[in-house]
This record gives structure tokens, C-alpha cells and sequence, in this order.
């Protein structure tokens, strides 16, 4: 391992899924001993980009040069045997099998197991890099922690000199995010290895990070060295600076009179990793609360606590003025909550048509006797169909539609039954530009038409854009609120971070 | 020729009763996106209840009823094992169908078999509209004209079909909608359960009219593949309930025929099951499974 390891430069990497644009035009350089950090919302492309590099996708332009030499990357097979080494946030280990067995499968012959090179390989890497692992222990009975061990450690046993960690602590407990560091550093220090790592937690990139790229909708804002960089610094290199990137508002002053729709009180939810704290919110009718904050730091939670899938251990939700005694996913929608969720595909059923997915969560008003009234939820769907400019058939299987068109469909449905309060999280997640626009106006329309929204995004631009005041989440907690004319990217940034008011 | 036709048609028409009210309780089970492998062991143990409650106050009818509450109790055990405490699908149904059939024989040696006797009822006789093919029993009539369009239209045209169907595609989506996921498939459980005690109970309420070991013989194991051959579709089970059936009630009349006095009539026997296999290779691949088969729900 002593040979010099050249850089790897992906260039120019282009990569489209129909008409949204995944990466547009990435250029990004990976020196050896060096830690870079990817930063950036979900869905910005950081997992796209590191899998073309990994070989899982192909980019439709653009190439891969490795020491100045492009490379073709068809195949994670490809990717090793030029070096590259990727955990991905799903593991890929045969879990009823033994640590050493999973690291001997790679070079497994037709009849020899080479279980004692493993071990080799095992006593090596916690030698080196106290990169412990238990070889004769069953993947399934080890804790998280060590199951992403051997991943890495399966990595190194493949030669690897690119290592590709995709959001490896999002999963960690502080004493295990401690221990994988260390063992980045000293993989970086003593093998001149060169790590990327993606992370929305910013006290770990400012810990091992020597370069940070931060990436948005598909293209790389900023790319400079991180020695030295603060987490203040760090997320307002995230969220950019208002002279830079001006956001047309179509937001409305709050109306300070309007009743309160929707409140969350004291609502606590306690958990290993995450969880909500104290966090209390009111939301008013005529106005769209942004939710901002740095991935996991407890949106996912909230929304799930607001769609009634989540109970909290203590606090209370408050519909109209009135507490909802058993919130769940039922009461709150015969309640007047609506919910888009952030992952379309966990809210649609794929396998039924437009129509019947669009009165799933409102049957009792499409039933007589238990008879359903065809007839009837045609005639909504066909509305819809209009109103929401979906583009699809009444009969047509919801899992063929484009991302744009079922979102759509799920937006329908949410705003087909005239809800008091539409909590809407990561609306426009993946979609493309067209479809962009028209979901957010059809956000600033609902408001318009005098319904309390909650927006949780993590695309700043689209909190900006929309919300008329803005909520903060920092470890589970509201860490302000801001008025849509005091809200500043650089004041969002501050709170993002953490830095107390 | 045309006597051995009707005759075949006839006999068709009787063996597949059973099957396709089983069958009908397993789709409606299936598309919660639960397995029951349960069918054997409800049929096996109604049938049985059901004999036994007959002979003992001497109404067919109680007897109908203690067999669908016999499958009810089943179905519970089957749901909260299934769906309360997400146990594995196939031991939940394979341990509940052993179980069962344990049982049952075990009751029905205590109750009526230890002084070498067996259980007889004097069975529902068939009800005749005319020739052979309309001389059939209530169950048979049943099945055909009111479960069978029932099942579609619960499946297809009822709120609680597309709950059902819903929460066996993506229960994460359903129940976000507000759909309780583990009670429509508590649901969907409990009626299938009750299908297939009315198919047990056909076998000795009606057509056999006693009560043998290993009665049922695999009929539920035949309905369940009949479910994936068809689909989940009822008009797809239907087509495969009648071809299973032609061919054994071929095979029942081939018996007959002095040319196969020789064959060994064992070999006859597996003809039908052999139909099975030959139909679920060929039209058993790349089936539509429901999207949460054997999957249990839980909220993360």
C-alpha cells in the first residue's frame, strides 16, 4: 500500500431520470489523504453521485479519471478493482453468516473457504486501525455498529484506497461515531487513503473533514477546504448567503388575528437516536409554517407524531382549539389534518389505480351499506384529474406514474377533503422543475384559500420561497422561530447549526 | 356418451364445492396480505365440530353453525399469531393445521370412536331442479351463486375490500390514510376463516354425511394453490376449482371403465394432483403476489 495513490476526478457527471435532473454536471476531485465531506439536503444528489462513482448507476455524460487516466466504472466489481470501496446505508453483508465467512466470501473458491485469511485480515485491520471485529460471530446477532465494521473492513480487504462512507453514522450512538472517526483518520493518516464522507452532522465534518463539497439539486455550490471550519461556518456554506441567491417569495404576511388550526404542546418523543423535545408549534389558519433544520434533527418525527403514527410520551396535539385525545392516523383526519409524508411511495399504494388511491384515507364518504360508489369516486377522480392537472388515467395503476403525477395525485387527495391544517414534508423531493413550481403554488393556494400549512422542508429555498414564518429544528428541539421579514439565510444558518440566540 | 358427460359435469360440480368455498376464504385472506396455511387444519377441525355438534343435537344446522365457529376461534388464533405477535406465517399456519387436526381426531376418538364406533349424521340430501347437473346440495348452489359473486364484489366493490387490498399492498400507505391495518386484517381473516369452515363443513354435513380420519385429504393444500393459480382473482379460481375437479371426477369415472381395472387405482388418484402441479408451472410464475405477502406491519 505504499505506492502513491493518484486522485480520482469525476467530471462533468450528468444523470437524469426522466425529465428530473439528478446531477447536473458534477465535477468533483478526490485527493488521496484526504477526508472530503459531501454535504447537502436529501435528495441533492449525493448518493447518486457516489454510486456512479461505485459503478451501482451509470452517468449519461461525463467520465471518471483515475491519475489522470478516464476510467469506466460499469460495475461495483469494476469499482473495486480499481480501488473503490463503498458502504452504503444498506449493508450488503449474508447476515446468518459468520464475520469471517462474509469477508471470505469475496475470494471464495469452488471448494476452499479461506476463513483463516480472514481472520488474518481481521487481527490486521484491529491492529492498524482498531477497526475491531468479532470473525466468528453471526452478522445477525451484532449490533449496527459492528455490522457497518465489517463493511468497511470488507472495503479494505478488497484493496480498496477510495473509500466511500454514505451517511455511515446516521445509523451510530456518540460512542460508536467516535470510534469510526478515528478509525477514518488513521485510515487517511497512515494508508493515505481518501475518504468521502456524507453526513448532515456537522460536528463530524468539522472533526475529520479536509475538503467539504456542498451540493443542491443536483450541482455543487461550493467546494473549498474544510481545516479550520466551524459548524457555523459549515451550514452557512450549506445554506448559502442571501446576496449570492435571492428567492422570489410568494409568501403572505400572517394574519395575527386568524385562529390557531393546529398546535403541538410540550409534545415529547423519547428515542435512542432522535426523538422530538418539548417542541411546541402553532400553525394558523391562512399561513404555512416552514419546518427548517439539518436532516435528522427530528422533522422525520414530527411529522410522523402529526400524521398520527407516532405517539408522543408526553405533550398534546390540538386540532382547531381541541385536544385530540387518541391522535391517531384516523382521529386526525376525521379531525381535519391532511398529510403528505416525505416519501410519496410509502403513502401510495402502487399496486391500485388512480381512483381508488385517491379516497383511500376518505372511504366513508364514497360507501353506502359497504357498497362503493363507483360512480362517484369516478366522478372525484375525473375532478382531480382536471383541477391537478394529473396526468394519468382514472384506471391506471398508481406506481406507473412519473414522481410529479403521483405526488400530484396524493396532493388531490389531501386537498380533496378541504382540511383545517396540510402538513406537507419534502413535497417537491425529487421532482422536476415544471412539477416543482406548480406543487408549490398549489401549497401557496391552499393557503390562500385560508388553511394552516406546515412545510417541513429541507430544500431552504423552498421554505424561503413559501413560508410565512419559519420554525428551526436543532436536535429535536425548535431552536427559534422567525418572521418571513426577519428570516435571513444567514439567521436560518445560525439556528440550522445550533448557535443559540 | 352425453350420460357420461352430465354425469362428469355433475360430479364436477360436487367436488369442487369445497375447493372453491376454501379458496374464496383464501383469496380474501391473501389479499390483506396474510397467508393462511391454517386451510387445512379449519376444514380439517369444522368438519369435524361440525358433525359432531350435528349428531349431538340433531340439527345439521347447529351443526353448520358450530363449524363456522369452530373456523372463527381458528382464524383468531391464526390472526393474533400472525398479525398481533408477527410470527412467522407458514409455522403460524403449518403449527395451527397440525394442531387442529390433532384435535380433532383426538376428540373424535374420546367422543365416538373408542368403542369402535364413528360418527354418522343423516346428511343434507341434494336439492333437484331437474337431470343430474341441477341435482345438487345447498352448499353447491351457495357457492356458486351467492359466495362466489360475494367474494368479488368484497374484493372489488366493497369499502372494506379496498381497505382489505390496500392494506395488503402497502400497509405503511393504508394506515397513514387512516386505515387500521392489523383490524382489516383481523377482518379478512375472520371471514376467510369462515369460507373455509363451510367447505369443511360440506364434506361431512352434506357430502359424506360421517365423519373418517384424514377426511379432508388435502383439499385445502389444493385450494391454496389454486388462489396463486388463479391469481387472486375469483373467475381465475373458479376456471382452475372446475378443471381440478373434472379431472378427478375423470379419474373417478376412468375406474369404472373395465379398461383400467388394471391400473392401480393409487395412480388415477394422483392424476388430479399432478393437474395441479402441471398448473401452477405453467401459470404459476411471475404471479402478482400482494406487495406485504407474509410481511407483518409494524410502525417503526
Amino acid at each position: 500500500m505504499s505506492s502513491p495513490t493518484p486522485s480520482v476526478l469525476l467530471k462533468d457527471i450528468r444523470k437524469a431520470y426522466g425529465a428530473t435532473v439528478a446531477l447536473d454536471g458534477v465535477t468533483l476531485e478526490l485527493k488521496p489523504g484526504e477526508v472530503h465531506a459531501l454535504l447537502g439536503e436529501n435528495g441533492a444528489g449525493k448518493t447518486t453521485l457516489m454510486k456512479t462513482l461505485f459503478g451501482l448507476t451509470q452517468p449519461d455524460t461525463g467520465h471518471i479519471e483515475i491519475g489522470g487516466v478516464t476510467t469506466t466504472i460499469a460495475s461495483p466489481r469494476d469499482a473495486r478493482s480499481a480501488g473503490i470501496g463503498m458502504v452504503t446505508q444498506h449493508f450488503s453483508l449474508v447476515k446468518t453468516m459468520t464475520v469471517g465467512e462474509n469477508l471470505a466470501l469475496a475470494e471464495a473458491g469452488l471448494i476452499r473457504v479461506d476463513l483463516a485469511k480472514a481472520r488474518r485480515i481481521a487481527q490486521e485491520a484491529a491492529d492498524r486501525y482498531g477497526l475491531e471485529v468479532p470473525a466468528d460471530a453471526v452478522v445477525a446477532g451484532l449490533p449496527v455498529a459492528l455490522q457497518q465494521r465489517v463493511e468497511i473492513l470488507k472495503a479494505l480487504a478488497a484493496g480498496c484506497r477510495y473509500l466511500i462512507l454514505d451517511e455511515p453514522t446516521a445509523v451510530l450512538g456518540p460512542k460508536d461515531v467516535d470510534s469510526l472517526l478515528a478509525v477514518v483518520e488513521r485510515l487517511r493518516d497512515q494508508e493515505s487513503m481518501s475518504v468521502v464522507l456524507i453526513s448532515h452532522k456537522m460536528k463530524e465534518i468539522e472533526r475529520v473533514a479536509d475538503r467539504v463539497s456542498v451540493l443542491r439539486r443536483g450541482a455543487v455550490v461550493a467546494s473549498t477546504t474544510a481545516k479550520g471550519m466551524t459548524t457555523r461556518e459549515l451550514v452557512s456554506l450549506m445554506v448559502g448567503s442571501d446576496a449570492a441567491e435571492s428567492v422570489e417569495r410568494i409568501a403572505q404576511a400572517t394574519r395575527g388575528d386568524a385562529a390557531v388550526a393546529l398546535a403541538l404542546r410540550d409534545v415529547s418523543v423519547k428515542r435512542q437516536l432522535g426523538g422530538l423535545d418539548d417542541v411546541t408549534l402553532e400553525v394558523r389558519e391562512g399561513e404555512i409554517l416552514g419546518v427548517a433544520g439539518v436532516s435528522g434533527n427530528g422533522q422525520s418525527e414530527l411529522v410522523d407524531v402529526l400524521s398520527g403514527t407516532l405517539r408522543p410520551d408526553y405533550g398534546q396535539l390540538e386540532v382547531a382549539g381541541k385536544v385530540v385525545v387518541d391522535p391517531s392516523p384516523f382521529a386526525l383526519l376525521a379531525a381535519g389534518v391532511g398529510i403528505l409524508g416525505e416519501d410519496r411511495h410509502a403513502s401510495a399504494v402502487h399496486h391500485l389505480p388512480v381512483v381508488e388511491n385517491l379516497v383511500l384515507d376518505q372511504l366513508r364518504s364514497v360507501t353506502r351499506l359497504g357498497h362503493l360508489d363507483r360512480a362517484a369516486m369516478a366522478e372525484r377522480c375525473e375532478t382531480a384529474i382536471k383541477e391537478f392537472e394529473i396526468k394519468a388515467t382514472p384506471s391506471q395503476h398508481l406506481g406507473t406514474l412519473s414522481g410529479g403525477n403521483m405526488q400530484k395525485v396524493l396532493l388531490a387527495r389531501l386537498f380533496g377533503r378541504s382540511p383545517n391544517a396540510a402538513i406537507v414534508s419534502q413535497p417537491t423531493r425529487g421532482l422536476d422543475i415544471a412539477s416543482t413550481r406548480y406543487v408549490r403554488s398549489l401549497i401557496a393556494g391552499a393557503r390562500d384559500k385560508g388553511t394552516a400549512v406546515v412545510l417541513v422542508s429541507e430544500d431552504l429555498d423552498e421554505v424561503l420561497e413559501l413560508a410565512d414564518r419559519v420554525a428551526v429544528m436543532y436536535r429535536g428541539r425548535v431552536a427559534g422561530i422567525l418572521h418571513a421579514n426577519e428570516v435571513t439565510r444567514e439567521r436560518l444558518g445560525e439556528l440550522m447549526a445550533g448557535v443559540s440566540a | 356418451m352425453i350420460d357420461v358427460i352430465v354425469d362428469l359435469v355433475a360430479a364436477t360440480l360436487r367436488i369442487g364445492t369445497p375447493l372453491l368455498l376454501a379458496a374464496l376464504g383464501e383469496i380474501i385472506t391473501e389479499r390483506s396480505g396474510v397467508l393462511n396455511l391454517g386451510i387445512e387444519g379449519i376444514m380439517y377441525s369444522s368438519a369435524f365440530s361440525g358433525i359432531a355438534a350435528a349428531s349431538y343435537t340433531g340439527s345439521l344446522w347447529v351443526g353448520l353453525f358450530v363449524a363456522v365457529g369452530t373456523g372463527l376461534v381458528a382464524g383468531l388464533i391464526l390472526a393474533f399469531l400472525t398479525v398481533t405477535l408477527g410470527v412467522n406465517q407458514h409455522v403460524a399456519g403449518l403449527g395451527l393445521t397440525l394442531f387442529l387436526i390433532s384435535v380433532s381426531n383426538t376428540v373424535n376418538r374420546i367422543l365416538f370412536t373408542s368403542d369402535g364406533g364413528q360418527v354418522r349424521v343423516d346428511p343434507w340430501k341434494s336439492i333437484g331442479f331437474g337431470g343430474p347437473i341441477f341435482d345438487q346440495y345447498l352448499f353447491t348452489y351457495g357457492a356458486l351463486f351467492v359466495g362466489a359473486p360475494l367474494v368479488w364484489w368484497i374484493v372489488w366493490r366493497s369499502g372494506f375490500g379496498l381497505r382489505v387490498r390496500a392494506v395488503g399492498e402497502n400497509p405503511e400507505a393504508a394506515d397513514v390514510a387512516g386505515i387500521p391495518v392489523a383490524r382489516t386484517r383481523y377482518q379478512a381473516i375472520l371471514l376467510g376463516s369462515a369460507f373455509m369452515s363451510l367447505a369443511g363443513a360440506f364434506i361431512t354435513l352434506a357430502y359424506v354425511g360421517q365423519f373418517t380420519i384424514n377426511i379432508i385429504n388435502g383439499r385445502g393444500w389444493v385450494a391454496l394453490a389454486l388462489v396463486i393459480f388463479g391469481r387472486w382473482n375469483v373467475g381465475r379460481c373458479m376456471l382452475g376449482a372446475a378443471i381440478f375437479s373434472l379431472v378427478n371426477a375423470g379419474q373417478l369415472q376412468l375406474r369404472l371403465v373395465p379398461a383400467f381395472a388394471d391400473v392401480p387405482f393409487e395412480l388415477l388418484l394422483a392424476l388430479p394432483f399432478l393437474a395441479v402441479i402441471v398448473g401452477l408451472a405453467v401459470s404459476g410464475r411471475n404471479v402478482p403476489y400482494p406487495g406485504s405477502y407474509l410481511k407483518p406491519y409494524r410502525r417503526l
